[in-house]
């Protein structure tokens, strides 16, 4: 029998998790990996650490390319431009075609430019790419003075790094709020207390009109809507991103906001699967097709992509999205339906224009009986977001302690009330009794460990 | 067909062994190791690039696996300075609530 030819267009997490998983379970099949950049992997979260100096750029690669070699895994620099699915052959810009029998598209998402006019001005940058990154930090070293726009992870990340290099870093938010529908008031103000500290000055209700430039093509001002100018060299943009599906572009698979595939990873047509940031999957919570702009999410649907590619049946269920990070020194976790709905928002929550790097569509759902707990201890908080009995999302900021029970418990939706009837309070408690609850799981465990062995 | 959330695969409830003996502290943090969480690293690097000896804690994190290298020196640095909580001390005594961030308190 021949080997089977499976190509993958990507070189991230998704589609390397998925050349890696492909090789455990077929070790004769061919595997390609396409990759419009001309690096082996590297860590697209970690373009933030490298920005502020905490890792050298040799480290940001998770790959090396011996280890391709190993893996019997061929790495192709190209941009695939075109897709034919009755012929089975994909084309790159080069003029290279490629034929399979089993295709995966991993080409994950792209930041979006500025909706206004200067988009294509000399210092107009993203927090995106490694080549982007390397352009940022040049521009950086020359600290002067930058603005920074959007609303989430990267674009705090962005400000967090320009205010490190020395940069005046000015950070414009179009409302009143920081990351204004995951976080609630009080959450948002103790970030806001860490980037003032650091140096970093937030405008609020501020938007920009139009980015001015000098004669040589370079970022001068930008223009508010209030139609006064605001100085700066930088303007940092990251106002979100969205899934690179030009490949696919005349092709009759389909879309919505990204390849919607079934829980085989698979697109409407048969032998094309999608995975990462450019894949729509089904999410049981919210019962409907959610994109997740995530890392993990990123290799758990590649992985799942991949057995199905090799032909062992697999459903991939999507987990509650989560995700951990550091920002001014402050960890922060975000798992599940955590938007603090407030009164007046509407019954549906809206699916955002561009999601954020780092985010979730899913996050800024509510559930269908929603309810919610709070508890504060200075800058550490922790807010539950209830469906009925269940738990179906949470928000840490500082201590962490109880991020793993809270993730147990929505991932394999424990009822609450039986873990402890006291959660839905909150209060000074709420730690404690999620600690309880940890605990007693713990103890159970082991008794059960203990008496099989009897 | 097999219906498995592959995180949750990866993430199951806390286990301890009950049945080693109880040893002195000194031979506790001897036996201690770095274990990751899998479904939390996003394979920036960040830890081995400031491991004194040189581990690759990030191809551990990225199999899931105890970061098992002989030559270790238990410093804690990786899991110190890990942005995503991945990494974290494991004895035969730990408890999961008293590990994650422990060694900064609360994130500062
Ligand atoms: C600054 C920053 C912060 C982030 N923070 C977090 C975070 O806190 N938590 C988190 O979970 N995630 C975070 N992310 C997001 C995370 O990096 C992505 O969700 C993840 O990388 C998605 O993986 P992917 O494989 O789907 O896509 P990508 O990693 O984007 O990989 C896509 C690959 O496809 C290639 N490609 C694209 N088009 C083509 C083409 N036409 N032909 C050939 N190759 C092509 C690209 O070159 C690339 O190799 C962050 C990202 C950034 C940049
Ligand atoms: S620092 Fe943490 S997230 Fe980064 S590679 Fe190491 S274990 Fe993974
Ligand atoms: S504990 Fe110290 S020596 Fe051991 S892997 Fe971590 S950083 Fe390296």
């Amino acid at each position: 029998m021949q080997p089977l030819r499976y190509l993958i267009i990507g070189n991230g997490a998704a589609g390397v998790t998925a050349a890696e998983t492909i090789r455990q379970h077929d070790p004769f099949g061919d595997v390609t990996i396409v990759s419009a950049e001309p690096y082996p992997m590297y860590s697209r979260p970690g373009l933030a650490y490298l920005f502020i100096n905490e890792i050298p750029r040799r480290q940001v690669f998770a790959r090396q390319p011996e280890w391709y070699q190993q893996m019997r895994l061929n790495l192709l620099f190209g941009t695939a431009v075109s897709l034919n699915v009755d012929r089975q052959e994909v084309r790159l810009k080069d003029g290279r075609i490629l034929p399979y029998d089993r295709l995966l598209i991993a080409t994950g998402a792209r930041a979006v430019p500025p909706p206004y006019p200067g988009a294509d001005l000399k210092g107009v940058h993203y927090l995106d790419t490694l080549d982007g990154t390397k352009a940022l930090m040049k521009q950086a070293k020359r600290r002067r003075r930058a603005i920074v726009i959007g609303g989430g992870i990267t674009a705090l990340e962005m400000t967090e790094g320009l205010a490190h290099h020395g940069v005046d870093t000015h950070y414009f938010l179009r409302r009143d709020r920081l990351w204004g529908k995951v976080f609630n008031d009080t959450e948002a103000k103790i970030l806001e207390e860490r980037m003032r500290h650091h140096g970093v000055a937030i405008h609020y209700n501020t938007e920009v009109a139009e980015i001015l430039g000098d004669r040589r093509g370079r970022v001068r001002a930008v223009r508010l809507k209030t139609g006064e100018e605001f100085k700066c060299n930088i303007v940092g943009v990251a106002i979100g991103v969205r899934p690179l599906l030009d490949l696919i572009q005349n092709t009759p698979i389909q879309t919505d906001r990204a390849i919607l595939v079934d829980q085989t990873m698979q697109s409407n047509v048969r032998g094309v699967y999608a995975a990462g940031d450019c894949a729509q999957v089904y999410d049981s919570w919210t019962k409907q097709h959610m994109l997740d702009i995530l890392w993990p999410s990123a290799v758990a649907e590649g992985h799942a992509a991949a057995l199905n590619m090799v032909g062992e049946k697999h459903e991939y269920e999507k987990g509650s999205p989560f995700n951990a990070c550091l920002l001014f020194g402050l960890h922060i976790t975000t798992m599940g339906q955590i938007n603090p709905r407030r009164n007046g928002d509407a019954d549906e929550a809206e699916i955002l224009q561009f999601l954020s790097r780092g985010s979730s569509e899913v996050w800024y759902t509510y559930p269908r009986h929603y309810a919610s707990a709070w508890s504060e201890d200075g800058a550490n908080t922790v807010r539950l977001v209830m469906d009925g009995d269940y738990l179906v999302g949470a928000l840490l900021v500082g201590d962490q302690s109880t991020a793993d029970p809270l993730r147990y418990i929505i991932e394999n939706r424990i009822n609450f009330r039986e873990v402890h009837p006291d959660f839905s309070i909150g209060g000074q408690a709420l730690k404690k009794n999620i600690q309880q609850f940890w605990i007693g799981l713990n103890q159970k465990q082991q008794a059960v460990k203990v008496s099989s062995k009897q | 067909m097999a219906k498995e959330s592959f995180f949750r695969s990866l993430f199951k409830a806390p286990t301890s062994d009950s049945d080693r003996p109880v040893l002195s502290q000194d031979e506790l943090a001897r036996l201690g190791r770095v274990v990751p969480d899998a479904s939390r690293c996003v394979q920036c690097g960040v830890c081995g690039y400031n491991c004194p000896v040189g581990i690759p804690v990030r191809d551990y994190a990225h199999r899931g696996l105890p970061v098992d290298d002989p030559t270790c020196i238990t410093c804690g640095n990786c899991i110190n300075v890990c942005p995503r909580g991945t990494l974290r001390w494991e004895t035969q005594v730990h408890s999961l609530l008293v590990n994650r961030f422990v060694l900064e308190g609360t994130g500062d």
